[in-house]
């Protein structure tokens, strides 16, 4: 496969329910209340329980690294955490989509940008990956 | 309140050594809703040529995070934890963690600002294996809202 500026990475959408979240926090050891407790979330002036920002930014990268099928070849990776992702207490959760486009290609380092939203709001600014190319 | 700029440049002596199993490998992995079986299937990560399960790219931030956390809880640093949130994240890879890694986490506090009345603290966790080998650096901008903005 050949890594060229402006080459589209397939696309690809994660659905964040509350037991997510639970999983999460158990998982990475954050147990932060505003990602569990909508009182504590809502006391605080967010509109209600919030993913943790990590677990976005642990979502988004597959699109990088099952894309190349070797997270070995990948040498950074960065965001900011811009806006939140407000999950709701229902079944249905909210729906991170995630894309990515080679922005550039030099000295055997490509750079993928990567572009999160929910709700058409972007969750992830600046959200960066370097990887190693042939 | 301004945060104690003296802070800047300081290391931490490391926590003791983490040990990275294959169990947690694959917690994390579910958590982060990865599918590739390099996560999960020991067979699969050594066919494909890793010593043993792949730790996910994010999953240094169970190291660092906690080392971070004992450093800005000094309290001599002047941060109040409870209006910090975790602004920017940057992993820097020289390969990724697998199972049986044994890690240490060193943290320094690389940069101190304040911007539109927000603390804004960098961090920078340096992970190597008990070796001295380096295998990735994570660094965690954290920001102290400012008492009087409700939005940040």
């Amino acid at each position: 496969m050949e890594i060229v500026e402006g080459l589209e990475l397939p696309s690809r959408t994660f659905t964040v329910t509350r037991a997510d979240l639970v999983r999460y926090a158990g998982a990475s050891g954050d147990f932060n209340v505003i990602h569990w407790n909508e009182r504590v979330a809502k006391d605080v002036g967010l509109p209600d329980v919030i993913a943790h920002g990590m677990l976005t930014m642990g979502l988004a990268i597959q699109v990088v690294t099952d894309w190349l099928n070797d997270p070995s070849r990948l040498l950074s990776y960065g965001c900011r955490f811009t806006r939140p992702v407000v999950v709701p207490d229902d079944s249905q959760g909210a729906d991170v989509i995630v894309s990515g486009t080679v922005s550039s290609v030099a000295d055997g380092v490509a750079s993928v940008a990567l572009r999160a939203t929910c709700q058409d709001v972007t969750v992830l600014g600046k959200a960066t990956a370097a990887i190693k190319v042939d | 309140m301004a945060l104690n700029p003296d802070f800047v440049g300081r290391t931490y002596p490391p926590a003791p050594a983490y040990l990275v199993g294959r169990e947690k490998i694959r917690e994390f992995a579910r958590a982060v809703q990865l599918s590739d079986l390099v996560y999960f299937d020991v067979e699969v990560a050594r066919a494909r040529g890793y010593a043993d399960l792949v730790a996910p790219p994010t999953y240094a931030i169970r190291l660092s995070m906690a080392a971070a956390e004992a450093v800005v809880m000094d309290p001599d640093l002047g941060l109040d934890y409870t209006r910090v949130v975790h602004g920017d994240q940057r992993f820097e890879y020289s390969r990724p963690i697998v199972a049986g890694d044994e890690l240490v986490c060193s943290v320094t506090i690389d940069s101190i600002r304040s911007a539109a009345g927000n603390d804004m603290l960098t961090t920078r966790a340096d992970i190597a294996t008990v070796a001295g080998e380096h295998v990735v650096t994570s660094y965690s901008v954290l920001v102290a809202r400012g008492t009087d903005d409700g939005d940040a």
